[in-house]
């Protein structure tokens, strides 16, 4: 599968960041992500032409860092925090319930390939504990009925794009500190929303 | 007095402290302008060194020792460690969302005392909400004429890539950053050679914290015998500390080193919640070893946390009431570095999976008593003699991290892990 024309485009830009072609391997991996809803071999083959590194190399890098999923992953991965400041507020009880809703272990993806629960490790939410992110996108807070909400809101509707600030008004409660100015991007897939790899979507 | 240096605009004008507009209504890129054309490169760096700004990510070294370390040839890159994840911090992501402009600021003064042209900002991947309002400034400032080719015209040009991390603690550590940032796994690598000689691309690179390049701009603006009249010696200027786990207010706040542990818990973080009792705390995020009730009165500096066997870390304090389970909460540490630990050194990469493993057994109630001994073992094998600051048989501290919560259960609260051992399984399991 070659990617798209406007993939290509923003591949070359992304190349254009840096001194050298390699670091573009992990903004790549991202648009290979974004392209075909994971990481699949035939992307890696791509990233591994643009920066000109054996395919083994890329999937060295990619097999290394926690966000580079496979594809199957489903729409939406659901990370929960148990790390010691969630943990202290709760934490393995929102995965808990998560789970539960969900009826899925930890690390399973459901049947239809929608939703993807899995243990994280701290998020950087430590005051606005137990936190949760979905596609990357966090909300702080979450007590395990809400959690149990939000999993239900996921399943039922399938929003294509999930963004913090909406998520944390239906489904959180204490953040780690004011927000400041609401944000009108989000995640539209299991990938982190940045402008710059194409991967921001405006939330509906 | 100052007593805010870092938080004053955010919190003046949380409704858009983000914005350029707002930042230049309020002096932002004003020192910056003025820089460029009364001052030397040098004469910035002397600043820096004057004020004895110690870094802001964990290690606590002198940022303008670190700057005069850099090699002299060209090119040179400065690098932004945006990648906060020590269980316990997130105030970098706060001066991320909410005053992106203050640390652009601080970074293109800190290149131009630096000699350096291109600049990053590495961001942890799950920090897309605070990339996007980074990304979104620089786009702002480069429109402004602070970023790219001849600034202000200077002569000076300076170019800033932000760039997303893909979910590794250990790319905090600078050397595993720089091969991340390089497109390689990031792995530490041994030193020598620093970064400052041989970092990235093999080029002189510094490495600096989120909140340590904030305080630049206000540091030129206002000299560093300014900045180091602030706070106790040692531990100078403000500091951004995260207060998490069983406080009543917790969050992130910007206060003088030098006041009490009591005050920090009680005044600022409002006390115990539910007015529980303090059983102890993490002064300095995960890494760091625990603290009992009995040093409440002790001092917040770096060199006092350091001399009562612990650290101030990334400024980090997680709180822990009488309730708590400290077997659980110690093995919720040990499991985090265990899945950290990059796996190159074999006392980490073995030791903080059995450390995990023979916790799982005692918290599960199928503990055993030799367990108690087993635990010592394997930490002495990833840091012999126990002691702090602690050895190190690795490439980097993140094994000896995975330490810290094991001493501090077995000095302080042996006889409850004896207990949950001699317990067993609790009931129903």
């Amino acid at each position: 599968m070659t990617w798209s024309q406007e993939t290509l485009s923003r591949a070359e830009e992304i190349l254009g960041r840096y001194p050298e072609r390699r670091s573009a391997v992990m903004p790549l991996l991202y648009l290979a992500m974004r392209e075909e809803g994971g990481l699949t071999t035939d992307g890696m083959r791509q990233v591994a032409e643009y920066t000109g590194l054996t395919p083994v190399q890329v999937e060295s890098v990619a097999s290394f860092y926690t966000m580079y999923k496979d594809a199957g992953v489903g729409k939406y991965v659901v990370s929960v925090c148990t790390s010691i400041s969630c943990h202290l507020l709760g934490g393995d009880d929102v995965l808990a319930a998560i789970a539960d809703e969900a009826d899925l272990a930890p690390g399973e993806i459901d049947g239809d390939g929608v939703l993807f629960v899995e243990r994280a490790e701290c998020i950087g939410a430590c005051g606005g504990a137990p936190a949760v992110q979905v596609n990357y996108e966090l909300v702080e807070g979450v007590e395990p009925d809400a959690g149990r909400r939000l999993c239900r809101w996921l399943i039922d509707d399938q929003p294509s794009v999930v963004g913090s600030d909406a998520m944390q008004a239906e489904f959180g409660g204490q953040r780690s500190f004011e927000w400041g100015p609401g944000e009108s991007e989000g995640a539209a897939g299991p990938v982190p929303a940045f402008g710059p790899y194409g991967t921001a979507e405006s939330v509906s | 007095m100052t007593d805010r240096i870092l938080t004053t605009r955010m919190e003046a004008h949380p409704e858009d402290s983000n914005t350029i507009e707002r930042f230049e209504a309020t002096e932002g890129y004003g020192t910056l302008r003025k820089a460029l054309s009364e001052m030397t490169p040098d004469q910035i760096l002397e600043e820096v060194k004057a004020a004895n700004l110690r870094g802001r990510g964990g290690a606590g070294f002198p940022a303008g020792v670190k700057w005069g370390f850099l090699a002299p040839t060209a090119p040179r890159y400065l690098v932004i460690n945006g990648d906060e994840s020590e269980p316990g911090t997130f105030k970098d992501r706060q001066l991320l969302e909410r005053d992106p402009h203050q640390l652009i600021e601080g970074i293109i003064l800190s290149s131009f005392a630096l000699g350096v042209n291109q600049a990053f900002i590495y961001i942890r991947g799950e920090y897309p909400r605070p990339a996007r309002r980074v990304q979104r400034a620089v786009d702002e400032a480069y429109a402004a004429g602070y970023l790219g080719g001849d600034i202000l015209g200077s002569g000076f040009s300076l170019d800033i890539t932000v760039h997303l991390g893909g979910g590794a603690y250990i790319c905090g550590e600078e050397t595993a950053l720089l091969n991340s940032l390089e497109g390689r796994r990031g792995e530490p690598r041994l030193k020598p050679p620093f970064p400052a000689v041989e970092g990235l691309y093999a080029k002189p690179t510094i490495v600096n914290n989120v909140e340590t390049i904030s305080n630049i701009p206000w540091i030129v603006a206002n000299g560093g015998a300014a900045y180091d009249a602030i706070g106790p010696e040692g531990s100078r200027g403000t500091r951004l500390f995260s207060l998490s786990g069983h406080v009543e207010r917790p969050g992130n706040y910007e206060v003088v080193m030098g006041m009490s542990w009591r005050d920090m818990i009680y005044d600022i973080g409002g006390g115990i919640r539910d007015g529980k009792d303090l059983k102890c705390w993490i002064p300095g995020g995960a890494s760091a070893p625990w603290f009992l009730p009995e040093v409440l009165d002790e001092p917040v500096t770096l060199d006092d946390t350091g001399r009562l066997g612990s650290m101030l870390g990334s400024g980090a304090v997680i709180v822990m009431d009488e309730t708590t389970n400290v077997v659980a909460a110690a093995l919720s540490v040990v499991r985090f570095f265990s899945h950290e630990s990059c796996g190159q050194c074999t006392p980490c990469r073995e030791g903080t999976t059995w450390l995990q493993r023979i916790l799982e057994r005692i918290v599960s109630g199928n503990g055993r008593p030799a367990d108690l001994d087993l635990l010592l073992d394997v930490c002495d094998n990833i840091s012999p003699g126990l002691r702090w600051p602690p050895a190190q048989t690795t490439i980097c501290p993140l094994g000896p991290s995975a330490v810290s919560p094991i001493t501090s259960i077995m000095t302080h609260f042996r006889p409850e892990v004896e207990a949950m051992i001699r317990q067993g399984a609790p009931a129903g399991v």
